[in-house]
């Protein structure tokens, strides 16, 4: 177990607690760097699907776990992103300038669209957002001549000043443009965390009614929330369209909305793991489970609703006996080693503490 | 002039009259009480001045400015503190959060500096961190700071509800039964308390509060109130030698 002297302000205000933290996190950076050396292309490209998916669950994840705001449209978003960067790319702007203006782009239109959905709460709230997943199908269609409707479209090959990246001729290339994405998104997301506004997000999730009572004021930080969420949303959707290779109305369906925030609940909600953890869940489920097709013996026959049903099935299991996600398993067992042998199969029970005044009474 | 200056306020809810035309002042520096009966309107001359409610007529002046004009979240960035009946905390952050969330008016960064954590977020953070700490100081928080508020006692959660208006840096502190359920001890302890933030901070204090024994110890004028209208107003002592305000709280025939 490690103990913190703190000596100044600025240890609780630092990205990393202690040197050891910044030492691991460099390992996994390195490591992550290192990847398209020691793994083949196909599982680099299952790896690349993992980091899209985080960032569009880092993207959810604010709106969700800090500011407690549940949406289900945010695979309108997604296909917003995608479209506008292709649309941009299409009319002639790098893709230097596109990519960037797509975030930006989607987040104002979130934020505009999250005006009439400030009122709602709750389950009210994800049920209007889950009309623009809806929505956005029909949208994609009669916008034909922009989108390609049915149709699709397919995204061209990334040209950063004649630097090429390919998803399938140089996986690697565009590994590493999805791995800069992710770690530019997950350190605005940790600044954000630290700072005034992160807190904003937070009082809002856990009372409204005095968060306004100390000066925030509620409806324009969901506004902001909605708007960074949004905007990272409409970052993942981009890079997602590239992955896909081809995107029509159907690429971004309410399936996509709801996995997402079945996979930020598995996760672990409001924490930045969580999203990573959800991602490995979500891209890797799939696989893992055509592997263990395989190895039962019937690989070849389909089984309609086997992957919906295994993953309704694991977020049952997780809302029931780990409402923390992977993350709070994750948590539970470094404390579980940390303390070895002293840990206590009680001590994380929630139980109250109580003052010596009160157990008198 | 008043610091707070409440005129004919009337607030209706349907058909019932939860405050009926009730004015009154609270002049800077004192410590003034709001009693009264269970659903006398007490909370709800709280709400008013929160702007959680608005009053069908009637106007409120804080220093200087006339609070029905703005927003509730405006209210805060006059000075205006305060504490809930029901503790209202952030439960799923740490006390230090909390407090620091009470920070939030003194917010002088914007979304893009605090994206990229420029030099000048991480100065303010510190400022607030101080201002915070000075708070924690007195009233005697340390244990408690990096503790999430879920798994904290009662009497810890009141205490931490103070601290976080103080936080603000308010020039006016409501106080929403600040006592209700603290034992014998707590409750002196937060005597002293009142009497410092008064005395040390020059923090004005309205307060609403059943604990007579509190209210006597603390407080320069008590106003009581009965069905949102006002009875008496005066010292402790008067409001409680005052035939109409026992006629409220005991019936008819009693004094």
């Amino acid at each position: 177990m490690r103990i913190h002297f703190k000596t100044s302000y600025n240890h609780d205000i630092r990205l990393f607690e202690d040197r050891f933290t910044l030492l691991k996190y460099a390992v996994l950076l390195a490591f992550a760097i290192s990847l398209p050396f020691l793994i083949g292309d196909f599982y680099l490209g299952e790896t690349t699907n993992v980091l899209i998916w985080a960032i569009a669950g880092l993207g959810l994840m604010l709106l969700t776990g800090q500011t407690g705001q549940v949406s289900l449209g945010h695979a309108a978003f997604l296909a917003l992103g995608c479209y506008i960067n292709l649309i941009l790319l299409d009319k002639g702007v790098p893709f230097i300038v596109s990519f960037p203006l797509a975030g930006v782009l989607t987040g104002v239109i979130g934020t505009i669209i999250a005006i009439p959905a400030l009122r709602l709460h709750g389950i009210y709230l994800a049920i209007a957002t889950m009309t623009l997943s809806i929505l956005a199908d029909d949208i994609i269609v009669l916008t034909e001549p922009w989108t390609g409707g049915v149709m699709g479209m397919f995204p061209p090959t990334i040209d950063i000043f004649g630097f090429e990246i390919e998803r399938w001729t140089t996986p690697d290339r565009f590994y590493y443009l999805v791995l800069a994405v992710t770690v530019a998104c997950t350190l605005f997301y940790r600044n954000l965390l630290r700072s005034p506004l992160g807190r904003a997000f937070a009082a809002v999730r856990d009372s409204e009614v005095s968060a306004a009572a100390m000066g925030v004021h509620i409806s324009r930080t969901k506004m902001t929330a909605f708007g960074i969420s949004c905007a990272i949303t409409g970052l993942a959707g981009a890079l997602m369209g590239y992955f896909s290779g081809m995107v029509n109305n159907e690429t971004f369906s309410v399936v996509i909305s709801i996995q997402l925030l079945m996979m930020i609940v598995i996760g672990g909600l409001g924490t930045i793991h969580g999203a990573f953890f959800g991602a490995f869940m979500v891209a890797f489920l799939p696989q893992g489970l055509s592997i263990a097709k395989d190895w039962v013996g019937s690989g070849s026959v389909a089984i309609p609703g086997l992957e919906t049903g295994v993953f309704g099935m694991i977020l049952i299991l997780f809302i029931l006996f780990e409402p923390q996600g992977i993350y709070g398993r994750w948590v539970k067992t470094r404390i579980w080693f940390e303390l070895f042998p002293f840990a206590r199969k009680d001590m994380f029970k929630r139980q109250k503490s109580y003052l010596k005044t009160e157990r008198l009474r | 002039m008043s610091l707070l200056e409440i005129k004919n306020a009337t607030l209706k809810f349907g058909g019932v009259t939860a405050v009926n035309d009730l004015s009154f002042s609270v002049e800077e520096g004192e410590v003034y009480a709001l009693v009264g009966p269970n659903g006398a309107g007490k909370s709800t001359v709280f709400n008013l001045i929160s702007r959680f409610y608005d009053p069908v007529n009637g106007s409120i002046n804080f220093d200087g400015h006339d609070l029905l004009a703005e927003p509730p979240e405006r209210v805060a960035d006059f000075g205006i503190a305060r504490t809930f009946q029901n503790i209202e905390l952030f439960d799923n952050a740490s006390v230090l959060q909390n407090l620091l969330v009470g920070r939030h008016r003194h917010r002088k960064t914007n979304l893009l500096q605090e994206m990229f954590f420029t030099p000048k977020v991480r100065r303010e953070e510190i400022a607030h961190r101080e201002a915070v700490e000075e708070v924690i100081d007195f009233l005697d928080l340390q244990p408690y700071r990096n503790k999430m508020i879920a798994g904290l006692p009662y009497g810890v959660r009141k205490i931490v509800e103070l601290a976080r208006a103080l936080a603000s840096g308010p020039k006016l502190l409501l106080l929403d039964e600040p006592a209700s359920g603290l034992s014998v001890e707590e409750t002196q302890d937060l005597r002293w308390w009142i009497d410092d933030i008064r005395k040390q901070m020059r923090i004005t204090v309205l307060m609403v509060e059943h604990d007579m024994g509190l209210v006597s110890g603390v407080c320069d004028r008590v106003l009581a109130l009965a069905d949102g209208a006002k009875l008496a107003e005066g010292t402790p002592a008067e409001v409680q030698a005052n035939p109409a305000v026992i006629e409220a709280y005991l019936g008819v025939g009693a004094a």
